[in-house]
């Protein structure tokens, strides 16, 4: 079977109006890594990504995956967590329904992703009920239930308290190691430092470096990532 | 039953509710000395009205059991057109959508009796579907109120699902749900918002009178419902029968709403 990755970015830009938002991004993605798209905010990084999921069109460049059918390959958890009115496990089967899985399979995979994200004892709860880090949870649960070669995660603890944060990345962790792509958005260098394979630096919409970790935070190699790490950069 | 009921006639000449300056000198007298009388006429009537309606009265019945078939049937034919009417018109996109969109919230507004005449006007034999003989029947008063009222359920749900659909458009669109897909979606989220504009309908149609009075004629036994009841005893003087229609419509009036509300209430605490 084709591989849903690389996914290729030639000179990507969004403009709104006369506001360039996004402009020049160039990179590839050619392994299930854990991307990480680092910035200031209003740097361009959810933009970034809803343009890679295919929730926006670009008004410049191409977004080429290797295979055709890649949108139904992918997933997103956006920063607030969207619940629909139903049980925690209706959200769950609700996707799977939306994504053509057969019935027979919806039930053995709601079972997998409530395990996964610690949910079991809430399914019959209805999803509105819960508190942002269950709701978020569930987010994942029924983004990790597609089974998607590529998830796409908007600053996805940027409203949940530490316990919260560390509950949501131990489950990112695992679903990375189950063999799915991570491409996750975050103005936290500490969470950046934990979560990250790969850096992508970006700036007042451009792509201003990319980088190991390591080498990202020990040797910057742009005057705006040194500023960033040091807290100082002012836009 | 009806004919032991006392009529509380106006006296001849005189405008009812206000004095009649016109009216001659004797029947002056007669208004004069009825002065203080009116509230234990009213008394009465009140009575009459709740000995009516506890008596289950057979003409009182037929003709409440007949205003809920033609509402509620002209309320349930206008939710299965303007659910999806409203809906398709919050999410897809068309040419002239918006004029569509302006022209269900201008239609909140039909006036009954224009709305009465022109189904009329269709009806009627020299009319294009004069030919189903439907005029005075209370199918005709089903159709006069479901026009009246599927604008009124229409704009309210295009409203409802397009706040829902800012709030699900991402997920719904990451998941790969196109409009079509999305419209059962929303209506089903936003079905305890959508059981009041249902009710809105409701209220409308349950309360119209102009409508109904011209396609319907108010035949007794036939086409006679609360509203146009109320219209008539009250002006042949039988308060107590107008009295009695009217409670009962203030009645399920408060039912209806106060079951939407109460449904409301669990859903709030605990949704499904």
């Amino acid at each position: 079977m084709t591989a849903t990755l690389p996914l290729t970015v030639t000179g990507l830009g969004y403009s709104a109006g006369r506001h360039e938002l996004l402009r020049g991004i160039t990179f590839v993605l050619d392994s299930p890594r854990r991307l990480v798209v680092l910035g200031p905010n209003g740097a361009g990084k959810s933009l970034l990504l809803r343009l890679c999921h295919g929730l926006i069109a670009p008004t410049a460049g191409t977004i080429r995956w290797n295979r055709p059918d890649a949108k139904t390959r992918q997933a997103m958890v956006f920063q607030r967590p969207i619940t629909l009115r139903r049980s925690v496990s209706g959200n769950i089967a609700y996707a799977l329904s939306v994504r053509r899985v057969a019935r027979s399979e919806r039930a053995q995979r709601t079972r997998d992703a409530l395990k996964l994200t610690g949910l079991e004892a809430l399914a019959a709860k209805p999803a509105r009920v819960l508190s942002g880090g269950e709701q978020q949870r569930l987010a994942l649960a029924r983004a990790w239930a597609l089974r998607p070669d590529v998830l796409f995660l908007d600053e996805p603890t940027a409203s949940l308290d530490p316990a919260g944060t560390s509950a949501v990345e131990t489950i990112i962790d695992a679903i990375h190691r189950a063999g799915t792509c991570i491409v996750l958005t975050t103005h936290d260098l500490g969470q950046a430092r934990r979560m990250a394979d790969d850096i992508l630096f970006l700036n007042q919409g451009r792509l201003v470096e990319r980088a190991a970790p390591d080498d990202f935070f020990d040797r910057p190699r742009s005057a705006e990532a040194a500023a960033f790490i040091e807290g100082k950069l002012v836009w | 039953m009806r004919g032991d009921r006392k009529a509380l006639s106006p006296p001849r000449g005189a405008v009812p509710g206000a004095l009649n300056d016109r009216a001659p000198s004797s029947e002056v007298d007669t208004c004069l000395s009825r002065q203080d009388e009116p509230m234990s006429e009213f008394g009465a009537a009140f009575a009459q009205a709740f000995d009516l309606i506890a008596s289950l009265d057979g003409d009182f019945v037929e003709i409440v059991v007949r205003s809920l078939y033609v509402s509620l049937v002209a309320v349930a034919l206008a939710a299965l057109i303007g659910l999806p009417l409203g809906a398709a018109v919050a999410l897809f996109r068309f040419p002239g959508r918006h004029f569509v969109a302006v022209l269900l919230n201008a239609l909140m507004g039909l006036p009954p009796v224009v709305v009465g005449l022109t189904v009329y006007l269709m009806l009627s034999r020299a009319g294009p579907f004069g030919v189903l003989d439907l005029l005075f029947t209370p199918t005709a008063m089903v159709i006069a109120q479901c026009v009246l009222v599927t604008p009124i359920i229409a704009a309210l749900t295009r409203q409802v699902v397009e706040d829902l659909w800012r709030d699900y458009s991402e997920l719904l669109r990451s998941l790969g749900a196109g409009p079509a897909r999305a419209l059962p979606t929303l209506l089903w989220d936003g079905r305890y918002t959508l059981f009041t504009a249902v009710l809105a309908g409701f209220g409308r149609a349950s309360a119209e009178v102009g409508g109904v009075m011209i396609v319907g004629g108010n035949i007794d036994h036939l086409t006679r419902v609360m509203t146009t009841a109320i219209v008539m005893e009250t002006s042949k003087g039988d308060l107590a029968m107008a009295l009695g229609l009217g409670l009962v419509l203030i009645g399920l009036s408060l039912a209806v709403n106060g079951a939407v509300y109460m449904m409301r209430e669990v859903a709030v605490g605990t949704p499904p």
